[in-house]
């Protein structure tokens, strides 16, 4: 399960995916290396989120290879594969936390399959309020997901994927639905956990600010495939007409 | 020698939506038995899961059950002394209230409050990715929400099909003190004379399959929800409509195998 040194943490292997006569990814390629803030940009109904689906093994592809930290997806069982899960972080689109639970039981819940009943009772209450304060949410530690503000739930989910500080963050569309105010927040907030825990990050968005703030690099997704891979000052200044839709 | 062949188009057969959904209703039901005997089971999501099923319908169950026992006991009582066998009122009541009346009304309530529950709250965390969620955090969904709430309604409509059929007999004794008089003592004297095994245990052997049936439809409905909250709303209302009528095709069934076992 180890990544092999210098190997790129997520290798995508010309992937195919079609549904019914829609085919959204056609031999798609890309690598993500250790460290980086990788942007997907793309637009609506392009692909992207059934990109990011397909590397964490929500989604399986039709057809090309995905190798996360080094291993296969394609090939992990699922005691594996949950192995794997819990070295990526995931945040939703829609935040997904458990509307029954407090935050403190939604930043808990990963922790009762990846961590032994010693660990918990040790641990978990640290880690909580630990994953909370990163977000700048400790307070809300006994509120319901319903009580929060969209940004707060954001953030929480955020708190949630990272509470079993993972050497991957996948990204859907982080800052959607969110101010102008609350999404630069979010990017910048997204940009301080990559430094401290060092993660490399997948990042669906099409929001420029969020992409100028938190990319290192950005691959375009059109037509399902990777049309432009290159900085976000480099895509911004470049004529080719697809490409400046996006930045106009 | 004359060859009839018949062409038959399978393709459409099975494209019907009828034999699609038992067929998805079956792969399903064989996806709980698959998971089920995996090991890790979520014992403390199945107790949760228990109480929310069993404790918190009881009150709902109770009332209805008490007045079920109470209103057929005053309707049946005209006819049986048209016929002059009013002192056979609590036998009869009895009977009918431990055979058919009182598990099937249950199983219905169940359906209602169960199986609507169940698939409107699967199908709500579905359509807003905390089932996705599950997933990726290393929880598998179906064990988790599943095994453990089908577990609960197997287990809890029997446990509430058999209080509400000793409230429906209080009911009846408060139907027949209503007109006339008979005394505690008497009553219940009356009622278990009338009743045997053959009654009680094939009714109380049904409410199982009642509880599993509701259980996995609520929940089958709830995980295959789509289009947003409009499918929510849809899982929710098909979950009742098919548990309800899935209670009335296992009475049936139990009623002709208690009648080919000699039960009755």
């Amino acid at each position: 399960m180890d990544t092999v040194k210098n190997s790129p943490i997520i290798r995508v292997l010309k992937l195919s995916k079609s549904f019914g006569e829609n085919h959204v990814l056609k031999d798609f390629s890309m690598d993500v290396q250790h460290g980086e803030n990788l942007v997907i940009l793309g637009k609506s109904g392009s692909g992207k989120s059934v990109l990011i689906k397909c590397i964490i093994g929500l989604i399986d592809a039709d057809k090309g290879d995905i190798q996360v930290l080094g291993n296969s997806i394609n090939g992990l069982d699922q005691d594996n594969m949950d192995i794997l899960r819990s070295k990526i972080g995931f945040l939703f689109q829609s935040n997904a936390l458990y509307d029954s639970m407090t935050v403190r039981e939604n930043l808990e819940f990963p922790l009762r399959i990846n961590w032994t009943k010693e660990q918990r009772a040790e641990g978990a209450e640290a880690a909580v309020r630990e994953a909370l304060e990163d977000v700048g949410l400790l307070h809300t530690i006994n509120m319901m997901p319903a009580e929060l503000s969209g940004g707060m739930k954001k953030r929480v989910a955020l708190a949630r994927s990272l509470i079993l500080k993972p050497k991957v963050i996948l990204y859907d569309e982080p800052t959607t639905g969110l101010d102008p105010i609350t999404s630069r927040e979010i990017s910048h907030l997204m940009v301080r956990v990559q430094q401290k825990y060092d993660t490399t990050a997948v990042i669906i968005s099409h929001d420029l600010n969020c992409i100028q703030i938190t990319s290192n690099r950005v691959v375009m997704l059109i037509d399902g495939t990777c049309y432009a891979d290159d900085t976000f000052e480099a895509l911004s200044k470049s004529t080719d007409p697809k490409i400046n839709l996006f930045f106009e | 020698m004359i060859q009839i062949t018949r062409q038959v188009n399978y393709t459409k057969f099975l494209e019907n939506p009828f034999f699609k959904e038992a067929g998805e209703i079956s792969g399903f039901t064989a996806r709980f038995f698959k998971e089920i005997a995996k090991p890790k089971q979520e014992y403390e999501e199945f107790i949760k899961q228990c109480f929310y099923i069993g404790y918190k319908t009881l009150t709902l169950v109770g009332v209805t059950a008490f007045i079920m026992g109470l209103v057929l006991t005053i309707q049946s009582r005209p006819t049986l002394l048209e016929f002059g066998a009013e002192s056979m009122l609590p036998a009869m009541v009895s009977v009918s209230l431990i055979r058919e009346i009182s598990p099937v009304i249950t199983a219905l309530i169940c359906a209602g409050k169960i199986g609507s529950g169940l698939g409107a709250e699967l199908g709500s965390m579905k359509v807003t990715e905390q089932i996705d969620a599950m997933e990726v955090s290393g929880t598998n969904p179906f064990k988790y929400l599943v095994v453990t709430r089908v577990m609960a309604a197997t287990l809890m409509v029997p446990v509430l099909a058999s209080l509400a059929n000793a409230i429906s007999l209080y009911g009846g004794y408060m139907g027949v003190n209503i007109r006339g008089q008979i005394s505690w003592h008497l009553y219940w004297l009356q009622v278990y004379d009338a009743l045997s095994f053959g009654d009680v245990i094939p009714s109380l052997i049904k409410t199982f399959f009642f509880g599993f049936a509701i259980g996995i439809i609520g929940c089958y409905k709830g995980f295959s929800s789509q289009k947003g909250t409009e499918g929510v709303g849809k899982s929710a209302t098909t979950a009742v409509i098919v548990s309800s009528l899935m209670v009335f095709i296992i009475d049936l069934i139990a009623v002709q195998v208690t009648d080919l076992l000699g039960l009755t």
